[in-house]
């Protein structure tokens, strides 16, 4: 029986709240145990080298040292992608940068760790570092890995979606332009704990901070060759994470391994050093697109090109190569899109997945490129977006299916909210404000490893007591997860998420969920917990119904209480509904689960982009810039998210806050950079400042003014029309500042961060221009050609000659 | 987490005593009061003294009377109300609010010189076969270098120089007292004219002059200057009878830039006045790739921030620049 919300959409102290707050929650380096022996590693001082042999035995001897292990202990690889299975927790033969895990000590404690890795000795064949993509291309040889497309590419790929050649000659305009985005990581404020030991039965536990409890269970067990179901892994709670602890690590299996052997708890807490060599995070991205248009500023078709720095391993690398591509036709309409994809190895931290993953820098391209369209076409840049936003409802020209689109009502809100009309280009030289939108997935539609099984489980228990206790395999890394859940399960229940426990991320005990990546628990766990409390909440009402003088369908649940529809007084407690149920059917648990839609494109590689829904997101920024230094000052940023429904508002709002803060942070100053000393030299390739205080990121007090709009318009498949926010509302924040400082200033600064000098180093300049001047030449493959589904597509690769004519 | 090496730890309750100790250890030992610039560099072996000499036991070096004792806290500096602007506002923008519970005058006096080559762990510094300053034998700075360009990073140390400041240097055989600008020498490993038995225990800073600090820096807290500009002016009317200008961050030591000094001398503080001392002041700064931020634009905005420095002292409001540069009001 329909009610109004009770729960939902009220703003709420988050469940996990107070622990947070008073310190009581227990991060993975806040646990320890009796008999508890503490691991070290020891990484390659080399970024690119044979390891010839490793010498453990002055090490071994140590005092108070119980264990080293080598790369000879680990003969099984990882990788958290099965085609990207390139990784060993200790390195085997080779070392692919500064940083790479060779061996690790076990002792009594951290101080004797550290002195006995000193100890280890090493003999390195040093072989020449690849330092960039370019060098990569041009360098096939010594490869990095003897896996790939060729040399030291990784990956490549084509897409088409349609003759764009032929939509490029035939539009009134054709924009070509370069952009370049800085790679940058985490920098969660937790850095990466583990503790492994046996249980009472002999059991590998280990608790961790990880955002994908799942993966890594498949991962140990594969590595260490023990079953599934003799290990469990308990994802702790993650101090921030934003895909940094998505990729299994090195130092999981080595304190798994370890505990294995010695049968006693072994713990490892990586330095903040260490945490920038895990890295995993944003590839650096040189990007070429050119894209049509009609003189009335109409989009007839994109044809993008994107070249990554992979750095040493797979890690997520297949997925976020496509990712720099499969993203850009959502928010906007092309009746044609092709777009070109490369990874190359370099000698340098892996890239993987962070917040956004893989599309932030053709976003960011994208928006600042329409921003030089609109100029160029005189047509006002959110008039320009508006005119070509995709449609509810609709296919891309590659096969996305795209469902409720707020996107219209989020560029109506932050013009408004801005005074963007009365205020754009009026507000003097030197101040501006700029414009951006962009999209992103509620949830990856196809898993990591190929399998037909749900994305996500939820086990809800109920009892007499009336305490609701949730059991779902999804990880609070600090983003609300546990929240999400109590809260559509209370919902649907009618009672108040204080009687509801929520217990996640634990392989041991609960059903199994993906993880927390790709915007997906929300959507996702949240279903599947909303299809469990359903199935409790029909036993309840079957059980009832009689009593309350009602039939089934007719029994509302609200506010604790249970009762008839047609007359409110006829009504019990939630908890006696519990225990007439309980006597009546025996004892009360429900399942439920989640598996996404199926996807309409048919080709391969159509697996990555799909997504149950899209959230959508539209910016703007307000920057003043000094003419004589190039200073940047961020006063305020408005922002509209397309939330469909915000089931929590506070956590909501501090979402969208903190995505801005990050993408403000890409925007001015953070970059995952790296120093090569002079080649005559010395061979080193080394991180620039693996410190929290030389990699920068904004303080409090560089953080502007931030105005939040949450737009509602809920979305059928999501649960109680929740859509996501964790990575969207960073995406439109980088592209906003530089359109913001090309009104305030007129000059562009096409790549990502925009720092003083470069701005200075614009406004010198005769073309007003800082950015790539160059895009290498990139072997692409054939594309894969498929036709869009407006040209008579049915979704499947077509061979270009049998394509038929465009209607 | 990063571990300490061992080390002794002596908490003596005098100068007199700390004294006396420093002598008979000799290099085996080293002082400490905050600790927030050397328990970091101890982490990463930068420093590995056997000794360490607490002054945090000693009342007489918090001083706070016509002197500012060494011991004072930074937070304690910029809250007294006797502290010249300056001062006050470069001992604000050090660090962190943490930090500066814990940080110290004498400590950010005494700041080692720094380095994006050097300020790096032991593992970091060995993949690139470590540098000049430290265990190594190449500065990566200026591979032609015979001489370490790590840089001074002091905030303070500039704000006194142009305060006429001086310090008092207490050891077994006595006490002398040295101009701040010449606590310093052009040298990234012997920065200091402090002898190593020597207690910097107190600064006097003489009355009457108009100051200020303008401290560059990417961000609004944390970070450690990538150029600081302190000017102190004595005004007969609207006639400069006195102009001190310091800079830091531009070389291994904090220094004075005579000239601009002189030039200011009997002027009005008009634009023209403005531009070329502001120019004078730059064409000494000749920072190095040593440290945050590019270095040519460094080197581009020096005479801009000097500009700031020397309109302020004039009068002109400049309440909106400093908001965007220090992103607080000072």
């Amino acid at each position: 029986m329909k009610k109004k919300l009770d729960v939902v959409g009220k703003a709420r102290r988050r469940v996990d709240g107070r622990a947070k707050v008073t310190g009581a929650l227990r991060f993975a380096d806040d646990l320890s145990m009796p008999r508890m022996l503490h691991a070290k590693l020891l990484r390659s001082p080399h970024p690119h080298a044979v390891v010839e042999q490793v010498k453990t035995e002055k090490a071994a001897k140590h005092p108070g040292v119980h264990l080293v292990l080598t790369g000879k202990d680990f003969p099984i690889p990882f990788g958290i992608m099965p085609v990207s299975v390139d990784e060993y927790p200790l390195a085997r033969e080779r070392v692919r940068y500064v940083g790479d895990p060779v061996a690790a000590v076990i002792a009594r404690d951290e101080q004797t760790a550290l002195a006995a890795a000193e100890l280890i000795e090493v003999s390195y064949r040093v072989l020449p570092p690849v330092g960039s993509p370019q060098e990569g291309l041009q360098r096939p040889e010594p490869r990095i890995h003897d896996y790939g497309e060729q040399g030291n590419i990784h990956r490549n790929q084509a897409y088409e979606f349609g003759d764009v050649a032929e939509a490029l000659g035939n539009s009134d305009l054709v924009f070509e332009d370069l952009y370049f985005y800085e790679g940058n990581t985490h920098l969660p404020m937790e850095q990466q704990a583990s503790l492994a030991f046996l249980d009472q039965d002999g059991k590998l536990q280990i608790s961790s901070s990880t955002q994908n409890p799942h993966y890594l269970h498949r991962q140990l067990a594969r590595v260490l060759q023990v079953p599934e179901a003799r290990i469990r892994v308990l994802a702790t709670p993650n101090g921030g994470a934003f895909g940094g602890k998505c990729d299994p690590g090195g130092h999981e299996f080595v304190v798994g391994k370890a505990a294995l052997l010695l049968g006693r708890p072994v713990k490892i807490g990586l330095t903040r050093e260490e945490v920038f060599y895990v890295h995993r995070g944003r590839h650096p991205v040189l990007m070429k697109m050119r894209t049509g248009v009609t003189k009335d500023g109409m989009l007839t078709g994109m044809h993008l090109q994107t070249l990554l720095d992979g750095g040493g391993y797979g890690s997520h690398g297949p997925a976020s190569t496509f990712y720099t591509g499969v993203l850009t036709p959502v928010t906007y309409h092309y009746p044609r899109f092709k777009f070109e994809a490369c990874r190359v190895f370099t000698n340098k931290p892996a890239c993987g997945p962070k917040r956004g993953h893989g599309t932030p820098q053709p976003r960011f391209g994208q928006e600042v490129q329409l921003d030089r369209i609109a100029e160029q076409l005189g047509i006002d840049p959110a008039e320009l977006r508006l005119k070509n936003l995709m449609k509810a409802n609709s296919l891309t020209a590659s096969w996305l299916r795209v469902g409720s689109i707020g996107l219209e009502e989020c560029i109506r809100k932050v013009t408004g909210m801005s005074g963007w009309k009365e205020r754009r280009g009026k507000l003097g030289r030197g101040r501006g404000l700029g414009l951006a939108c962009s999209t992103y997935m509620c949830g990856a539609g196809v898993a990591i490893y190929w399998n037909k099984m749900p994305h996500s489980g939820v086990q809800v228990l109920l009892d007499r007591s009336g305490s609701v206790i949730v059991y779902c395999g999804a990880t609070e890394i600090g983003q609300g997860s546990d929240d999400v859940l109590a809260a559509v399960v209370a919902e649907t229940l009618g009672v108040g998420t204080d009687v509801v426990r929520v217990v996640s991320g634990d392989t041991g005990i609960t059903p199994v969920d993906l993880g927390s990546y790709s915007s997906r628990v929300t959507i996702m766990a949240g279903n599947a917990a909303v299809q469990a409390a359903e199935r409790l909440r029909a036993s309840l009402a079957g059980a009832v119904s009689e009593t309350l003088g009602t039939l089934p369908d007719r029994v509302v649940f609200s506010q604790g209480k249970v009762y008839a529809a047609e007359d409110p007084s006829r009504a019990m407690s939630f908890v006696e509904a519990v225990a007439i149920a309980e006597a009546a059917l025996g004892t009360l648990s429900a399942v439920g689960s989640y598996s996404p839609p199926k996807p309409p494109g048919k080709y391969k590689g159509s697996g990555v982009g799909p997504s149950p829904a899209y959230s959508f997101t539209a910016c703007v920024v307000e920057t003043q810039v000094d003419e004589r230094t190039g200073w940047i000052h961020v006063p305020r940023i408005w922002i509209a998210h397309d939330i469909g429904r915000a089931l929590n508002p506070t956590l909501a709002r501090g979402q969208v806050v903190g995505g801005v803060y990050m993408g403000l942070g890409e925007a001015l100053m953070e970059e995952q950079a790296f120093r090569r000393l002079p080649e005559r030299l010395s061979g080193a390739l080394v991180h620039r400042g693996p410190s929290m205080l030389d990699y920068k990121s904004l303080t409090s007090l560089d953080m502007p003014e931030v105005e939040v709009a949450l737009i509602e318009d809920p979305d059928p498949n999501c649960p109680y029309g929740a859509k996501e926010v964790g990575q969207g509302p960073l995406l439109p924040v980088m592209p906003a500042l530089a359109n913001a400082i090309y009104d305030a200033v007129g000059v562009r600064i096409d790549e990502i961060p925009i720092t003083p000098d470069k701005v200075l180093r614009a406004l010198d300049s005769k073309e007003k221009r800082v950015g790539p001047q160059t895009f290498p030449a990139v072997p692409y493959p054939q594309p894969v050609f498929v036709l869009p589904p407006w040209e008579g597509g049915d979704g499947k690769e077509v061979k270009r000659d049998a394509a038929p004519a465009v209607v | 987490m990063l571990r300490l090496p061992w080390f002794d730890y002596r908490a003596p309750r005098s100068v007199a005593e700390a004294a006396k100790i420093l002598a008979g250890e000799g290099p085996r030992a080293m002082l400490i009061a905050g600790g927030t610039d050397l328990l970091p560099n101890m982490k990463r072996r930068h420093q590995s003294p056997q000794v360490l000499v607490s002054l945090r036991q000693i009342e007489e070096l918090r001083k706070l009377n016509g002197v500012f004792g060494s011991g004072l806290t930074l937070n304690q500096i910029s809250d007294s109300p006797n502290t010249p602007t300056a001062l006050r506002q470069a001992a604000v923008q050090v660090a962190t609010p943490h930090l500066r519970n814990m940080g110290t005058l004498g400590g950010n006096l005494c700041l080692d010189t720094r380095c994006t080559y050097y300020n790096q762990t032991y593992e970091w510094r060995k993949a690139i076969d470590f540098c000049l300053k430290k265990d190594g034998e190449t500065c990566w700075v200026a591979t032609a270098s015979k001489r370490c360009v790590a840089v001074s990073s002091t905030d303070t140390a500039p704000a006194l120089i142009a305060l006429d400041a001086a310090v008092t240097l207490v050891s077994t055989s006595g006490e002398r007292e040295v101009k701040v600008e010449d606590l310093y020498k052009n040298d990234g490993i012997d920065y200091l004219s402090r002898r190593p038995d020597e207690i910097l225990t107190e600064v006097r800073v003489p009355a009457g002059w108009k100051s200020t600090y303008w401290k560059l820096r990417r961000r609004g807290s944390f970070d450690f200057p990538i150029l600081g500009v302190a000017a102190a002016l004595r005004f007969s009317g609207e006639i400069v009878e006195e102009a001190r200008i310091a800079l830091g961050a531009a070389a291994s030591r904090p220094f004075l830039v005579e000239k601009a000094g002189e030039f200011l001398k009997g002027k009005r503080l008009g634009d023209e006045v403005i531009a070329q001392a502001a120019e004078l002041v730059a064409n000494r700064a000749k920072p190095m790739d040593n440290t945050d931020m590019d270095l040519y634009w460094r080197k581009a905005v020096a005479d801009d921030l000097a500009g700031y420095a020397l309109r302020e002292l004039r009068g002109d409001d400049l309440r909106e620049t400093r908001l965007r540069i220090a992103r607080q009001a000072l």
